[in-house]
């Protein structure tokens, strides 16, 4: 199946942020399901096995995944033991005093509180590498579920659903989310909420045509004839011959979940303290001063942002190679 | 043709008749008082009355939709509470979506041609160097968020550089090229979120053109590359890039939200901020609503295209 990565991927997973889902409205000429389907379908569990681990292979060696897990690593380990990488608190006045410029004493120079700008952009990993995977798996486990069940059914429901979510589409993901959120106020459970509702009709979609590219296929039809039922066909029939997919798709969410995050806290729409250490919100409370040439308050923020987010989109595209391999 | 059109306008109108609901419902269903978030919490009873009677709180929610669609279809949506009180919701509505046509048009202009230049260079050169380093940089740009890009842009272009501006809009009165001059950095920015999406997107049209059974007969009828491309690939090629172009386009327009802020810029972006941060919600409604009007005209307009490009789409399109 190899060489399929290039023709099959017509409209590879789409990395435009902004665009939570702007795969084009057509179906015909580019979609990414069809032609370059993961594991064949009707290979039993050996073989299945083998192709695993023949994916897996690609994966391990391929260096955009390496590079992808070192960053997402170490922001990881930030967001765990802030402690062991930095010696100062993210709210402490540091001796070098404010606005210094980065030096040996303040790595990162320091804000205008004096505050420690390397320790701040430490201790900002935690609530986003919270938040954005808690949103994410969410938005998966909901959109996985209604993507298959549309796509397996068909029928009105999944007429009506599939305009709720082209009219939901239609509207950019960061504007209905700043309508939303007003809306019901800027509690962490709300924005979560918010991110992984908005994020459910683009899963939907993949998942969706996946199932329906997949219901045609001779397997499912066996399954039909020997009489099981439609919630069997779909949990165990189907599922595991999409999973690659849901994977891929969860991963390149977890990018935009990470962007839609950052843009929210920029925006000033999570709630909590602008004081917390929290990378949109210093960015935000910091760019103002870039005029006046206090350029690394703002910058390294958003140089983390900017380095979180390639290392997912980085694992997201190694999985989609791996899948389609 | 004709049923194809007809039928992509039914379902936008069913799309939007889906948000009017929704920005129907938001007063409605928003804990505290709205009436009180906009007059403020000192606001005295007569006040607070004044704003829950002309926000149309004391009609039934069915009444309030029907009155909505009055305003859609008349383009009438009354005056600002807290946005710039008084002023027609309409007139702020069109000024910035005038100021976002700007920045739009100009990104276009620079995205369009820069990036189906990349995904046709990467297309040619499949599997090389050259391919692999712009596709990668051209990820890596368009995983950032925009106004990450806008920070970037500041810190080491506008700041460093004279001939660049910190702030998006020029002084009233400017000139045109002063105008553009101004918008160069948030266009960039732009540029750098769409090119690897939009040149990925080429890229694959190409290279699956050129793989097809037509393109290879015309290579061996002893044609150029160059006359291949034109007279046999372009239009194929292309589709998948006039499709994605189409719903960009809205996103260009409602979703520039942090960029238009990082450059001060009062596009459609940041007026539906505005309205949220001040509890506005006629022009909140209309700011939404104008958003969703433009990305489907954008997108039927990309789809009659991919229509007109290749007819086999508008048949596989009826049927859908």
């Amino acid at each position: 199946m190899s060489g399929t990565s290039d023709t099959g991927a017509a409209a590879p997973t789409p990395q435009n942020p902004d665009a939570g889902a702007a795969e084009p409205t057509l179906s015909t000429p580019q979609d990414p399901d069809e032609g370059s389907k993961p594991a064949a379908p009707v290979v039993p569990g050996e073989g299945r096995k083998q192709i695993r681990k023949e994916q897996f292979r690609v994966l391990y060696t391929s260096p955009g995944f390496i590079v992808g897990v070192l960053i997402v690593g170490f922001w990881v380990l930030a967001s765990v033991f802030p402690g062991l990488l930095t010696s100062f608190d993210p709210k402490q006045f540091v001796d070098a005093g404010p606005r210094v410029t980065p030096s040996g004493d303040a790595w990162l120079g320091t804000d205008r509180n004096g505050w420690d700008v390397y320790t701040r952009v430490i201790y900002g990993a935690r609530k986003i590498l919270t938040i954005a995977p808690v949103a994410t798996a969410l938005a998966i486990v909901v959109g996985t579920f209604l993507g298959l069940i549309m796509g397996y059914y068909k029928g009105w429901v999944d007429e009506v659903l599939s305009r709720v979510i082209e009219s939901i589409l239609s509207i950019p993901v960061i504007l209905m989310a700043i309508v939303v959120i007003f809306t019901f106020g800027r509690s962490t459970a709300v924005i979560i909420g918010t991110i992984a509702v908005l994020f459910v009709p683009a899963i939907t979609r993949t998942i969706r045509s996946a199932a329906i590219a997949e219901s045609d296929l001779d397997y499912v039809m066996s399954a039909k004839m020997r009489g099981e039922s439609g919630f069997f066909i779909v949990t165990r029939e189907i599922l595991p011959n999409v999973t690659g997919l849901v994977v891929v798709e969860g991963t390149v969410r977890l990018g935009y979940a990470i962007f839609t995050y950052t843009t929210l806290a920029f925006l000033g729409f999570v709630g909590g303290n602008v004081t917390d250490a929290d990378w949109g919100i210093d960015v935000s409370q910091n760019y103002e001063q870039i005029a006046r040439e206090i350029w690394w308050p703002s910058v390294f923020p958003a140089a983390a942002i900017a380095s979180l987010v390639i290392g997912v989109n980085l694992i997201a595209d190694s999985f989609d190679k791996a899948v389609k391999s | 043709m004709l049923r194809f059109i007809i039928r992509r306008l039914l379902l936008a109108l069913v799309t939007l008749a889906f948000l009017l609901v929704v920005v129907t419902l938001i007063p409605n269903i928003a804990p505290g008082d709205p009436a009180r978030k906009i007059a403020g919490g000192t606001a005295s009873p007569e006040r607070l009355a004044e704003v829950t009677e002309s926000l149309g709180l004391n009609d039934s929610v069915l009444t309030q939709l029907l009155d909505l669609t009055t305003s859609v279809l008349t383009l009438d949506f009354g005056d600002s509470f807290s946005v710039a009180t008084g002023e027609p919701v309409m007139s702020l509505v069109w000024t910035a979506l005038a100021a976002s046509a700007k920045l739009v048009g100009l990104a276009l202009l620079v995205i369009i041609p820069i990036s189906i230049l990349g995904g046709l260079i990467t297309a040619y050169k499949k599997d090389t160097w050259i391919d692999r380093t712009i596709i990668n940089i051209g990820i890596a740009l368009s995983a950032i968020p925009d106004f990450v890009a806008g920070v970037f842009l500041l810190a080491f272009l506008a700041v460093p550089v004279d001939f660049f501006k910190v702030q998006g809009a020029a002084p009233p009165g400017a000139g045109v090229l002063t105008q553009v001059q101004h918008l160069l950095l948030p266009v960039l920015a732009v540029l750098m979120v769409y090119f690897g999406y939009i040149a990925r997107v080429t890229r694959s049209g190409t290279i699956t053109a050129l793989d097809s059974d037509y393109a290879r007969t015309a290579f061996m009828r002893g044609l150029t590359t160059q006359q291949v491309f034109r007279n046999h690939i372009a239009r194929n090629a292309l589709q998948p890039t006039v499709a994605v172009l189409g719903t960009q386009l809205g996103y260009l327009f409602g979703g520039m939200v942090a960029l238009e802020r990082v450059f001060n810029y009062q596009g459609v972006g940041n007026l539906i901020l505005t309205a949220v941060s001040r509890a506005d919600y006629p022009v909140l409604r209309a700011g939404v609503l104008a958003v969703a009007v433009i990305y489907m005209l954008a997108t039927l307009s990309a789809d009659l295209v991919v229509a007109w490009m290749n007819p086999r789409t508008r048949q596989s399109l009826g049927e859908n």
